[in-house]
């Protein structure tokens, strides 16, 4: 593009991601974009306070957490001129982070940038209702003991029923459906059935199984929590999972009738995935190796109640503004939110959905499954909400490197009914 | 403003008409409380009292303080009661007159406001102090060997009770501005950028002392009670102080006991009894003992070491602690060993470390963040010193330091914590040998205070003075060792040590034996120390080290490491253990012999000693009883092994060396050195 600078990546590092298990998890989202960033920063010859700002994608920041990013920002150490924001577009936070440092990098703004997600769902709070709040606020400017008796008489136990936090955080409320409902809209729609979810589901874990044995996930680093316990793997994936064992379990967003279960959905997952974006003045100053560069980024809007379809409109323009054929694509990712809202948007790859529903008249060709997701994805995973785009983008470059090949797509959807989709490549 | 020039005091008279007093001692960073200083003090308070001023406050113009308390190079010169008495009665009008002014009187006080300057603000109608975590209120002149004599002991348990000011003065404790509040030793405790104003307003307001209707902890201060009291204040202090080693407190009970229902014959009393203390060997002993300290924090202080990051090689025992207490003290600290699972353990200990020094959760998220786990040695590249810590063999250290000497910025330090192999054997295959220092850190980290910097043949005077400023910079205390084996500390101790292991297989038994140590001064005695550090460890140095320094070790010992009795480690060594504590481990008083089993253990430590001068392990007499007192807890009382030799003078202890060389053997034979001494 005109005027644009190109936009490097030479660093990136992910924490194991680590199930919600119930309790709150040994970290809180600061702590694990802290681990991640100060691997990355250790390793670099320049120093934290050299990075022009850091960019951190978070959707449900916790206690002590208000405007994260800046406070990742001081906790790794780049001193109080390096700047800091947080970026919230739900399950596209990470990526949108890394696309806000791509843009800064780009305008000539900003020269390095440190930008991905973190996500701690296992903190998520409880909230009470504001007529709780409210009662709570009266009581407490009630002077005379009379006023104080009047307010409470005036308490109902409903006021402290709680709300859930993680559940409100996965329901859109504009059309009033939990993100699996969309899930069973598209598996209604494309006429998926749990089989098919499932056998996606066991083929995620065997995946990453294999990738865990073989080693590739590099960008992975070990953390440590303050009893001194290590953490080096992704503790969601299942050796075991079989389709037997997926079948067994219930629906759990269509209680009774639905497909949509625990084990076909992405987990609930703490983790924290960034990068180092670098403009080509820091990579000559700083001396610094490159491993590829963030091409272009597509935002694209889809039907909420749909939302799981946001990859296939993001990819689509994507492709479509940069020339490119699939086949000139060597691999893929589409995050696995749901198995069956992968294998909608693969259903949705076709020529007619891009025109209809996309207004794209040449149709870019098919995509090969088995270069999607090929180490394993959120089903396996996990998906921390804001970390999941910084995870995807690291990921790629690592894939690329491994197998020598070139281009890279990287794809999420959004609750809320978007979609996003970044183009990366090697060197 | 006022009729006579002072030198240490400046006034201001403000809107208010309060007066407020700047003390600035002249020519120094710090008030203290000399002899002219309190004389000017005297004039300007007769002068205050004719101005009649509507409030006064006093406040510090140093940085780092209000008043750090007398001015201790005098106490030097105390040599008998009666100068004493003069010195402290001086103190004691002076803070009277403060209390006799007739209108509001206040001390503001911001960082250190003890011994002296705590008493100087008792006097005072009211107390402010700035709560940033450098304030330190308290009394803590029992640690000098003597009690406080400007009034303290009378002003304080006035204030907050005979219960808690006695505690803490028989303690020495000094506390911080939260709790100085909540004992009631100040008034308020306020933010920096309120000292000033809450000062005015306690000045012209005052402030209400919230009492307790029914307090009964003042019963302990009612006469009928004082007998019950000082019994138990006895007691308590007893468990931790020897009598005969520490009169102090023991002296600080009595007046309380004999006189709190006195206060005018209690102030007289207070400065007869400070002036006997101060004018005795162990005051003036402990008073050495505070300079030695002061100088071995210059060494620290001399080449402000002004890297920020600490790289640590072999996350182990000493290795993880040395870590922990980098990032402690503020150091970014990146720790390297072989696998991640071998980092966990020194991950937890630091967490540990971090909540139990800092108590603030921001301070202590901070210092976590700073502790970095680093399998692949990232942080080699840009530490500004590397620590080598892992175990003691030869060719995996010369293995690392090729590798550090690869990857290091070139005016990084370089330094091992070997404690057994000379650095000279490790420099040899370095291409840069000079950089080279030893950095030797006593175990546990977290409470030793001394660190052996240790000069090998080929060690640079630059790599020298970037590890002793380093070792200020982690608030340790330095001093500079000749490489040799066991450097100076381990090398008095071993025989030491070694001479009560060979008692025990004389059948002698172990608590008789540590007993006659602490006793003489020791903080624990041989056998108890050989327990806690791990019965294969004495066994490694006595086997390394035993040529050297005339050690032999008793096959019975031997066997017993054989057979796994390791000390406190493995539940069993010479005692047994039960739950961190070993059984059985106070020996009887002035047992039959303890004499000769005191002689043999002390003889074989000052000789050493002595040995070790001889030899240029260190510099000077006073380094070495700086460095065996904070090293080993050698019997501040007594000044230091050096200074206890010249106290009995030398030529005793080579009279009775011989006789015991005689009727123990060679080990006893006086070294060369006693010449010297």
């Amino acid at each position: 593009m005109e005027g644009l600078r190109e936009v490097f990546v030479v660093d990136g590092a992910r924490t194991p991601f680590l199930k919600a298990k119930g309790h709150a998890g040994p970290f809180k989202a600061g702590d694990l974009a802290v681990q991640a960033g100060r691997a990355i920063l250790n390793r670099q010859p320049f120093e934290p306070s050299d990075l022009d700002e850091v960019i951190i994608g978070c959707v449900k920041e916790g206690l002590d957490e208000t405007s994260i990013g800046r406070i990742i920002a001081l906790r790794l150490g780049c001193g109080k001129k390096v700047t800091g924001f947080t970026v919230n577009r739900n399950c596209g936070s990470g990526m949108q982070a890394i696309d806000s440092g791509w843009n800064n990098i780009a305008t000539g703004r900003a020269d390095l940038v440190l930008a991905g997600g973190t996500e701690a769902m296992s903190h998520a709070p409880l909230f009470f209702e504001q007529a709780f709040a409210d009662w709570l606020s009266d009581y407490m400017r009630a002077k005379t003991a009379v006023a104080k008796i009047k307010k409470i008489l005036a308490f109902r136990l409903k006021f402290i029923k709680p709300i859930i936090g993680l559940i409100n955080g996965l329901t859109d409320p504009v059309v009033g459906l939990s993100m699996g409902q969309t899930t069973e809209n598209l598996a209604y729609r494309f006429k998926i059935t749990r089989n098919e979810m499932d056998s996606f589901s066991v083929n995620s874990h065997a995946k990453l199984v294999t990738a865990q044995k073989e080693g590739h996930i590099e960008e992975l680093i070990e953390i440590f929590d303050a009893k001194g316990n290590l953490y080096d793997f992704d503790d969601g994936v299942r050796p075991d999972s079989s389709v037997d064992r997926l079948g067994k379990l219930k629906p759990v967003f269509d209680p009774g009738v639905g497909l949509v279960t625990a084990g076909n959905s992405a987990q609930v997952t703490d983790g924290s995935a960034l990068v180092l974006l670098a403009s080509s003045d820091a990579v000559k100053k700083h001396g610094l190796k490159t491993i590829g560069r963030v091409v272009d980024t597509e935002w694209a809007g889809c039907d909420p109640a749909q939302m799981g379809l946001g990859p296939t409109h993001a990819m689509a323009p994507l492709l479509d503004r940069n020339g490119l054929k699939t086949s000139d694509v060597d691999y893929w990712e589409i995050n696995e939110a749901f198995a069956g809202q992968v294998i909608a948007c693969l259903r949705a790859w076709n020529g007619d959905y891009f025109k209809e529903e996309m207004g794209i008249e040449n149709f870019p060709g098919d995509i090969d499954i088995e270069k999607l997701n090929i180490d394993g994805g959120a089903v396996a995973l996990g998906h921390p909400v804001g970390a999941t785009g910084g995870r995807l983008v690291i990921h790629m470059l690592k894939i690329l490197e491994r197998t020598g090949k070139k281009r890279g797509v990287v794809s999420l959807c959004i609750g809320g009914g978007q979609g996003g989709a970044m183009l990366v490549e090697r060197d | 403003m006022f009729n006579n020039v002072y030198k240490n005091f400046k006034g201001e008279i403000d809107t208010d008409k309060i007066l407020w007093v700047s003390i600035d001692r002249e020519n120094s960073a710090t008030n203290t409380l000399a002899r002219e200083v309190l004389e000017e003090l005297s004039l300007l308070l007769d002068e205050i009292a004719e101005m009649k001023p509507r409030a006064v406050i006093f406040i510090s113009a140093k940085k780092n303080g209000f008043i750090a308390g007398a001015d201790i190079n005098e106490f030097l010169k105390v040599t008998d009661p009666d100068s004493g008495y003069e010195l402290i009665k001086r103190g004691q009008d002076v803070f009277d007159k403060i209390e006799a002014l007739p209108f509001n009187t206040v001390a503001a006080i911001h960082g250190f406001c003890v011994g002296g300057g705590m008493e100087l603000s008792l006097a005072c109608s009211y107390r402010v102090v700035d709560n940033s975590p450098s304030a330190r209120l308290g009394l803590p002149e029992v640690k000098l060997g003597i009690h406080p004599g400007f009034g303290g002991t009378v002003r304080m348990t006035k204030l907050i009770g005979s219960l808690k000011g006695m505690e803490l003065m028989l303690g020495g404790r000094v506390v911080n501005a939260k709790d100085a509040k909540r004992f009631g030793i100040v008034d308020m405790a306020v933010p920096s950028r309120h000292l000033k104003a809450s000062a005015r307003q306690l000045a012209i307001k005052g402030y209400r002392r919230k009492k307790k209707r029914f307090d009964w902890r003042r019963f302990a201060d009612m006469d009928i009670f004082r007998t019950y009291t000082a019994r138990m204040f006895r007691k308590k202090t007893a468990e931790k102080i020897n009598k005969e080693h520490y009169p102090a407190p023991f002296a600080m009970i009595n007046l309380w006991e004999k006189y709190f229902g006195n206060p005018k014959r209690m102030y007289v009393e207070e400065a007869r009894s400070v002036a006997h203390l101060m004018s005795g060997n162990i005051a003036q002993n402990l008073v050495r003992v505070f300079f030695l300290q002061e100088r071995l924090k210059g060494i620290g202080k001399a080449n402000r070491f002004t890297g920020k990051r600490l790289h640590v090689i072999g996350a182990g025992a000493m290795g993880g602690d040395i870590a922990a207490w980098g990032a402690l003290k503020g150091f970014s600290v990146t720790l390297q060993d072989r696998e991640a699972k071998f980092i966990a353990p020194a991950v937890k200990r630091a967490n540990a470390l971090f909540a139990k020094k800092l108590k603030d959760r921001r301070a202590i998220q901070e210092a976590s963040d700073r502790f970095i786990p680093d399998v692949e040695g990232h942080g080699l590249a840009k530490a500004d010193i590397i620590i080598e810590a892992v175990f003691e063999d030869l060719a995996v250290k010369r293995e690392i330091f090729a590798e550090i000497e690869k990857r290091a910025k070139p005016d990084t330090v370089i330094a091992t914590n070997t404690s057994s192999i000379p650095l000279e054997q490790i420099a040899e295959t370095m291409t840069s040998g000079e950089r080279l220092v030893g950095i030797h850190f006593f175990n546990p980290v977290a409470m030793m205070q001394l660190v052996e910097v240790v000069r090998g043949e080929s060690t640079s005077e630059d790599a020298l003075n970037k590890a002793t400023g380093f070792v200020g910079a982690i608030g340790k205390l330095a001093i500079v060792v000749k490489s040799s084996p066991g450097f100076l500390v381990n090398r008095i101790l071993m025989p030491y040590m070694m001479e009560g292991v060979l008692m025990v297989s004389e059948k002698i038994s172990p608590n008789r034996i540590d007993r006659a140590a602490t006793d003489f001064g020791m903080p624990m005695g041989p056998i108890l120390l050989a327990d806690t550090v791990g019965l294969d460890i004495c066994l490694h140095v006595a086997d390394m080290y035993g040529e050297d320094l005339n050690i032999t070790v008793p096959d019975s010992f031997r066997k017993m490491v054989e057979k796994g009795k390791l000390g406190k480690k493995s539940g069993e060594g010479f005692y047994k253990w039960k739950d961190g504590r070993a059984q059985d481990s106070k020996g009887p008083a002035q047992s039959r012999g303890y004499l000769d089993i005191q002689e043999r253990l002390m003889l074989r430590y000052l000789n050493e000693a002595a040995a070790s001068l001889g030899d240029g392990i260190i510099e000077d007499g006073d380094l070495l009883d700086g460095g065996m007192i904070f090293g080993t807890g050698f019997a501040p009382f007594k000044g230091g092994p050096v200074n206890y030799i010249k106290t009995l003078g030398a030529n005793y202890f080579v009279e009775r060396l011989t006789v015991l060389a005689e009727k123990y053997g060679e080990r006893f034979k006086p070294d060369e050195a006693w010449k010297d001494l």
